[in-house]
This record gives structure tokens, C-alpha cells and sequence, in this order.
């Protein structure tokens, strides 16, 4: 192949984008609906296909049951790890997890791993690039936000990789945007780039020198964003209209989502007007107006926007800077554009930020400005070397629960620490060792990433194996961990036990060029049902036939029965699934009236529930939106 | 003499040797340390063995970048700090530091038992005095009140005990002169009990301002709770 096209993906929260270089600059790449960014929203349609994107926005209203948005905010989690989140966004967990599983969101009847649903948009965007170059897209550099642990890191790795990419870098966002606005200046100095998405902040402060891009020190929160400021607008609307409008609308997925999309637009429009309204049709009718001045929303958000301030004062500490010694800030993130949250980074930082660089694209394009790197550079990026650090410190778990931190936060990447450990009783020939990631002193209180088993340990005397444990962090801030007894130099195998996250094994499973061949997969799968079914029924008429209500029945309805059942049986051994659902609710249709004979007469009970398309007797219609679970004080 | 990153003929990567981090920058090891040298090399050396340099090399050599690579940030990260470039030499010296993680304080409080850290004879009655006015503090916040003459006290003693914690860095910095010269050779410090006394004496500086060091951190503590 004449060229190898790397990308540059920004995977957001909200919406992403696929960018690359275009000869000295970087651009990025449209979809097929002219739009640079996609909405990082996946829906089931009518016909259970995918889709992504803008095409999904409208199922979020429509059927917001079969469509998924912000899950970004679920890589790289446990269950317990997002209660608050299920509080706030509709996320239908599978009714089937496990404990210690990775967590798996219901669209429509299908379940789906967030790295999964990832995927789904890192393909759409590859789709798109590959579109536009006309040329197969197999390499990325993928951002993700600094404040990234290293499980969330690895479920974007394992995103990447179901959609068929070969993840060159993680890049984390802030220092992507560096790279963005650093590349024209060719300027020294230190910047400070505040990040304020849909769903993350992230702070960094970096040293520019020659073109080397230096982060001295990195903090954040990976639960901050617009998304925070949506849904405390959309907690207020609820409480009106339960209020003034003496209605509960909490139940409705369609009325969430009107409501969420009509305090978005009413967001965006306060960053440049003094009001705005809000005017939703709620189901039965009614209206829902509120007219919001940017007094009035500017005081509802400053404790969101407040929670930014730690994480800026704690990074400038630990890059050893006071506010005058930085000589930038950049802004990047939707959220940036709210007059406020400008203000904010004014007074932190004693400088107005620069704005020149649309904040929605910056990340994908410092990320396609990596890539270009990466690739080999050009004349304008061969100079440029990024120096990315760690965001949190790693630790293990020793006696009495305690951290004992063994890479801090902020140290360059790759990074690598070296620990040496023994065995506890004669013969012992397995050590366990769990790594945590945080700043806490107790382990109970830091992430758990593994639990590392080393395995193979000669048999000696207690105390006697010198077992030299080397972790070290790739510059993707994911962890790598080796060991190897010293005493007989045997390399000691290490079983890893992801505490959140896919086996290699599993994303294998994902793969197999995603999910095309997963949309054959479940047509089979439907088909097989059915037929299941088919039988079922057929069974439950053979029986119902020496039933003495089977001569209750009109010589026309024995008839019309016996002609639905033939039919039945020439197309259940087909492929043809709409043909045998077709003909199960005929057939089920025209037996009701002998099932009911049946049930009536008592006399058996053999049909009972099965002549009858019996999911529909014990569930009711899935109420669509667990939004009531929210707490509105 | 700096270790060998490259090969001689070809210069590609080389898998990495175990130097010190001294010998990895090619400095001798002396503590007073040109830092804007450092990091020169430092950025010069990242560019040649940085993984981005190596995404489309072999595997072998991207993985020793990798492990060189970390090598150099764990290197510069060390030798930049000045405490931390002490504590190294000590290490690489073949001296040990006293245990002085919060853990270590907190378990040797918790269970009675002696630590080795022992009061430096200096400090002993500024400590005592200092463990009164804490515990006095700790009474009076657990019932309520509130005596402005007592924090003010523990204030004045913060303050000294940041000032000797900052002094103690001029006296380390005294003997890293005394070491430097040793190293040179050119002095009476050249013999190996020379030697050995000076890094006695750094140890000795590295255990007070770590002392110093943990009674800030209660004195915070204290007064934040």
C-alpha cells in the first residue's frame, strides 16, 4: 500500500471525532452527512440495525430504550463504581451480571460492554476516514482524558481494538490539545490546559521547549462535565413540572429526553445571550415553558464548575508553579464556551485564556498531529516529542491494608518501579500481590487494578525466594508488570485478574471484524428461536387436539387451524424468520379461541399458557426509563 | 563515563545495562549536579529513545526502548531532586535510610513499640514541648473549645521547626562539597573511612530533616482535624 493512514480519534463523551494531517496542518475528517462531529450515541432501529451517530440522536427521544449515549462514563468500571450514574442517566443494565463482571448495557434486547459500544463509534469514525481516503484505516491514536486510571485506559485500548484498529497511543486530551495549539508557535514557555468536556475534566500544565511537549503535572476528575450541568437542569425541570404541572414524568424515557434536549439548547444558548427558554410538549398535551436568565443559571452551576478549582491548585503545587509563572491557558471542551467557566479560569490563572482554537476539534486534531508523529513526522512535526506523566500514583496492597505507593503521580511515562517480595510459609510456591492506583493511604480506598498471582515459585524455605517484581508504565499509562525469582532466575508466570476489564480472550470474541458478522449472528439466533418456538406450539396443538374442546370448535375454525399449522410446518425449517414469526402469531391467533375453551372447561390444562405467545402474559411493555430512580430533594 | 544507549556503528537502540543513574547520564557521581546540563541531556536523550520513536520499529527494539526509555525518566526524575539525588547516592553507597513512612510513625505510635528513628538530641526538648501543646490541642478540639494562646504557641513552633527543615537542606548541600572533593580525590577526604564517614553524615542531615519533615505533617494534621 502506497500510503499507511494513521488517524487521529478524539472518543468523547458527547461527540467524537476522526482527524489527520493534511500536509502541514491538521484537519478533521467529515462524515457522510458533511458533519465534523459524531454524536457518540448508538442506537437499535426498526430493523434492529446499528446505528451511530447523528442517525441515533432521534432514537434517544423516540425509543429511548433502545439507544445509549455518554457511555463513555462507563469504561473501564464496576457496577458499584457508577450508582450515581445510574441515577442520572438512563443506562439499563443487563439483568444478568454478575458480580465482577464487566458491566453490560441492555439496547433494545441486546446487551452490550461499554468497550463494545465504543467500538461501535470508533467503527462509524474509521468508516468514515476510510471513506474519505478511499483506503482501508487499520491505525489510530486514540485520546482519553489524563485523569484516566489505568482500567479505563485498557477498556479504550480493547474499544480500539474490537473495531478492528490497531491503537498506536493513547494520548491523553490535554496534552493532544497542546500539541494542537504548540504547533504553529514553535514557541518556549509553560502553558496550562483546562479541559472541561461533556463528561471529564481534566487539568495540565506543560513545559514547551523546542518541541519537546513537557507535562510537569496533570489532575482532574473523571465524573465533571457538561453532562453534570444537563442533568441538574434536568433534575429542576422534573421537579417543576411535578410541581406546578402536578406530573410525574420521570418514568418516561421520551419525556427525559425532550426535556434533556430542550436544557441543552438552553444552555448553549446562555454563552451568548442573556436568557432563555425552555418549551418542551410533555406526553397528554401539556407544555412545560420556564424562561432562565444567566443569573439565575450561572448560580445553579457554580458548584458544579466550583469542583474545577481543586484539581488546578493541586496541579500548579505539584508542578511547583504559581499562577504567574504560566504563560497560557488553553480552553478545550464544549463546556469552556460558558462565559462562567471563562471567568473561573481568569481568576485561577490571573490571565484571559486563549480561545483562538475551536474547542470541540482540538483534541482530535493535536490527536491527529500524534499520529503524524507517530508515523514518522513531517518537515513541521519532526522536531516534536511528547513527554506525557501519570496521573495517579501506583501502589501495593501491604499488611494491614496500607498503600504503599511505589510510582507517584506526575512521574514521566514510561515509568517503572521495582519491589522485591518473599514467601510467608516453607514450600509456598504462588504470591499474590494486588495493585492499587490513588493517592489514598489505606487500599481500601484506592482503585483496584489487579490482583497479580505469581505463579511457579520454586519450593524453599520461607522467606528464602527473592521473587523481583518490575512494574513499569508504558507511555500509554497502562501497566506492565514482570517478576522473576532471583535465587533460581526462574521467570515467575503471572496470572493477572483484571478487577474491571475484558480477558484478552473475551475482546478476541469481540472482534471478528466487530460487528458485522454479529448483525448474521443474531438473524441465526432469531430464526433458531423461533423455530424453538414453533415446536413449542406445534406440541401444545397435537396435544390440544385430544382434548375435548378441540370439538367445541367449528368445523371452519378445525379448518382454518389445520391450514395455519401446515404452513407453519413448511417454513419453520426455512431461514425465513419473518415468515415463521408470521406464521406463529397466526397460528397462535387462531387457536386462542381453544385455548380459552380449554381453560374455561378446566378440563385440562395442557395448553394453558402455551398456545399463547406466553412473553407477553408475564411481562408487561419494559418500562423504558429508570430516570425515577433519581432523588430530587 | 556514560553507559552505552546506542550501538556504535549503526545507532540503533541497545537493550539497557544495569548502570546506576549516575553512569546512565554519563556524569560522575558527585551531588552537586549542573541540573540545566541534566535536563539538556535529558530532552537530548528522550528524543532517541522515546517508544514514539520506535511505533513502527521491531518489537525487540521497541521494547527496549521501553525499558530505556523508563530508565531515563526514572534516572532524571531521581537526580533532579536534590534530596532525592542524596537518598540515591546513600543507596548506591550501600547505606539505608530509616524507615519514615507515615505507616512506620503511625505503627510504632500504635503499638508502644520503639522506633528506630531516635529524637535528635537537638530537637529534644522543642519535640517534647511540641507533643504537649498536641495532645493538649487534641483534648480541647475532642470536648469543643477553643484557646487562641495554644495555637498560637504551635504556630511559632510550626514555623521554626520549617525553618530548620529548610536549613538542614543548606547543611546537606555543606556536605556535598566534602563528598564531591572525595570524589576528586584531590583532598585528605580520599580514603574509604573518609568516605564512609561523609555519607554518615549526610545520613545522618537525611534522617533529621525527615524527622523534621514527619513533625510537620502531625502539626498539620493536628491543627486540621
Amino acid at each position: 500500500m502506497a500510503t499507511d493512514y494513521i488517524v487521529g480519534i478524539d472518543l468523547g463523551t458527547t461527540n467524537s471525532l476522526v482527524a489527520y494531517m493534511q500536509g502541514d496542518s491538521p484537519v478533521v475528517i467529515p462524515g457522510e452527512d458533511g458533519l465534523n462531529l459524531v454524536p457518540s450515541v448508538v442506537a437499535l432501529d426498526e430493523k434492529n440495525k446499528i446505528v451511530v451517530g447523528n442517525a441515533a440522536r432521534r432514537y434517544l427521544i423516540e425509543t429511548s430504550e433502545r439507544a445509549v449515549y455518554s457511555v463513555k462514563r462507563l469504561m473501564g468500571r464496576g457496577v458499584e463504581d457508577i450508582q450515581d450514574e445510574l441515577k442520572l442517566f438512563p443506562f439499563q443494565l443487563a439483568e444478568d451480571l454478575q458480580e465482577g463482571e464487566v458491566l453490560r448495557i441492555k439496547i433494545g434486547e441486546r446487551t452490550y460492554t461499554p468497550p463494545e459500544i465504543s467500538a461501535l463509534v470508533l467503527r462509524q469514525l474509521k468508516r468514515n476516514a476510510e471513506r474519505f481516503f478511499g483506503a482501508p484505516v487499520t491505525q489510530a491514536v486514540i485520546t482519553v482524558p489524563a485523569y484516566f486510571n489505568d482500567a479505563q485506559r485498557q477498556a479504550t485500548k480493547d474499544a480500539g481494538r474490537i473495531a478492528g484498529l490497531n491503537v498506536l497511543r493513547l494520548v491523553n486530551e490535554p496534552t493532544a490539545a497542546s500539541l494542537a495549539y504548540g504547533l504553529d508557535k514553535k514557541k518556549n514557555g509553560t502553558i496550562v490546559v483546562y479541559d472541561l468536556g461533556g463528561g471529564t475534566f481534566d487539568i495540565s500544565i506543560l513545559k514547551l521547549h523546542d518541541g519537546i511537549f513537557e507535562v510537569l503535572a496533570t489532575n482532574g476528575d473523571t465524573h465533571l462535565g457538561g453532562d453534570d450541568i444537563d442533568n441538574l437542569l434536568i433534575a429542576i425541570a422534573l421537579d417543576d413540572i411535578r410541581g406546578e404541572l402536578e406530573l410525574d414524568v420521570r418514568r418516561s424515557g421520551e419525556a427525559v429526553q425532550r426535556i434533556r434536549k430542550a436544557v441543552i439548547e438552553a444552555k448553549i444558548a446562555l454563552s451568548s445571550q442573556p436568557t432563555a427558554k425552555l418549551d418542551v410538549d410533555l406526553p397528554g398535551g401539556k407544555k412545560y415553558q420556564r424562561e432562565i436568565t444567566l443569573e439565575v443559571f450561572e448560580q445553579m452551576i457554580q458548584p458544579i464548575i466550583d469542583r474545577t478549582v481543586g484539581p488546578c491548585k493541586q496541579a500548579l503545587k505539584d508542578a511547583g508553579l504559581r499562577p504567574e509563572q504560566i504563560d497560557e491557558v488553553v480552553l478545550v471542551g464544549g463546556s469552556t464556551r460558558i462565559p462562567k467557566v471563562r471567568r473561573l479560569v481568569l481568576d485561577l490563572f490571573k490571565r484571559a485564556p486563549h480561545t483562538d482554537l475551536n474547542p470541540d476539534e482540538v483534541v482530535a486534531l493535536g490527536a491527529a498531529v500524534q499520529a503524524n508523529i507517530l508515523g514518522g513526522g513531517s518537515e513541521i512535526t519532526k522536531e516534536m516529542l511528547l513527554l506525557d506523566v501519570t496521573p495517579l500514583s501506583l501502589g501495593i496492597e501491604v499488611a494491614g491494608g496500607v498503600t504503599d505507593k511505589i510510582i507517584l503521580r506526575n512521574s514521566t511515562v514510561p515509568a517503572s518501579a521495582t519491589q522485591y517480595y518473599t514467601t510467608q510459609v516453607d514450600g509456598q510456591i504462588n504470591v499474590a500481590i494486588h495493585v492499587l492506583q490513588g493517592e489514598r493511604e489505606l487500599a481500601r480506598d484506592c482503585r483496584s487494578l489487579a490482583r497479580f498471582d505469581l505463579k511457579g515459585v520454586p519450593p524453599m524455605l520461607a522467606g528464602l525466594a527473592r521473587i523481583e517484581v518490575k512494574f513499569l508504565i508504558d507511555a500509554n499509562g497502562i501497566l506492565r508488570v514482570s517478576a522473576r525469582e532471583q535465587r533460581s532466575g526462574k521467570e515467575a508466570e503471572i496470572d493477572v485478574q483484571p478487577t474491571y476489564g475484558l480477558t484478552d480472550e473475551q475482546v478476541e470474541n469481540m472482534l471478528l471484524e466487530s460487528f458485522d458478522y454479529a448483525e448474521e449472528d443474531f438473524r441465526q439466533r432469531q430464526v433458531i428461536e423461533a423455530r424453538r418456538e414453533a415446536d413449542t406450539i406445534l406440541t401444545a396443538l397435537a396435544k390440544g387436539k385430544n382434548n375435548p374442546a378441540w370439538q367445541e370448535l367449528t368445523t371452519d375454525e378445525r379448518r382454518n387451524v389445520e391450514t395455519l399449522k401446515k404452513a407453519l410446518v413448511e417454513v419453520k425449517d426455512g431461514d425465513d424468520y419473518h415468515a415463521i414469526r408470521g406464521s406463529i402469531d397466526a397460528l397462535n391467533e387462531a387457536t386462542l379461541r381453544l385455548a380459552e375453551l380449554m381453560m374455561n372447561t378446566a378440563v385440562s390444562t395442557a395448553l394453558k399458557g402455551k398456545a399463547m405467545d406466553d412473553t407477553d402474559i408475564d411481562e408487561g411493555p419494559q418500562a423504558g426509563h429508570p430516570m425515577a430512580k433519581a432523588d430530587f430533594e | 563515563m556514560r553507559a552505552v544507549h546506542f550501538c556504535g556503528s549503526c545507532g540503533k537502540v541497545q537493550p539497557p545495562v544495569p548502570v546506576d543513574y549516575f553512569t546512565f547520564f554519563g556524569f560522575p557521581r558527585k551531588l552537586n549536579l549542573d541540573t540545566a546540563a541534566l535536563e539538556k541531556e535529558f530532552y537530548a536523550l528522550s528524543r532517541r529513545l522515546h517508544p514514539d520513536v520506535f511505533v513502527q520499529a521491531n518489537s525487540e527494539e521497541r521494547a527496549w526502548s521501553l525499558e530505556q526509555s523508563s530508565m531515563l525518566n526514572d534516572a532524571y526524575r531521581t537526580l533532579k531532586d536534590p534530596v532525592k539525588r542524596s537518598e540515591y547516592l546513600l543507596r548506591i553507597e550501600g547505606v539505608e535510610l530509616e524507615e519514615q513512612s507515615k505507616q512506620a510513625t503511625d505503627k510504632a505510635r500504635a503499638t508502644g513499640e520503639l522506633k528506630k528513628q531516635v529524637v535528635p538530641p537537638d530537637l529534644l526538648e522543642e519535640v517534647f514541648e511540641l507533643n504537649m501543646h498536641l495532645e493538649e490541642l487534641r483534648v480541647q478540639k475532642k470536648i469543643g473549645e477553643d484557646d487562641p494562646a495554644l495555637l498560637e504557641e504551635i504556630g511559632k513552633a510550626k514555623l521554626s521547626l520549617e525553618e530548620k527543615y529548610d536549613a538542614l537542606l543548606n547543611e546537606l548541600k555543606t556536605q556535598w562539597h566534602e563528598w564531591d572533593k572525595s570524589v576528586d580525590g584531590r583532598t585528605e577526604y580520599g580514603t574509604e573511612e573518609d568516605r564512609r564517614k561523609i555519607l554518615g553524615r549526610m545520613l545522618d542531615v537525611l534522617n533529621r530533616r525527615n524527622y523534621v519533615r514527619n513533625l510537620v505533617r502531625d502539626v498539620n494534621e493536628a491543627l486540621e482535624n
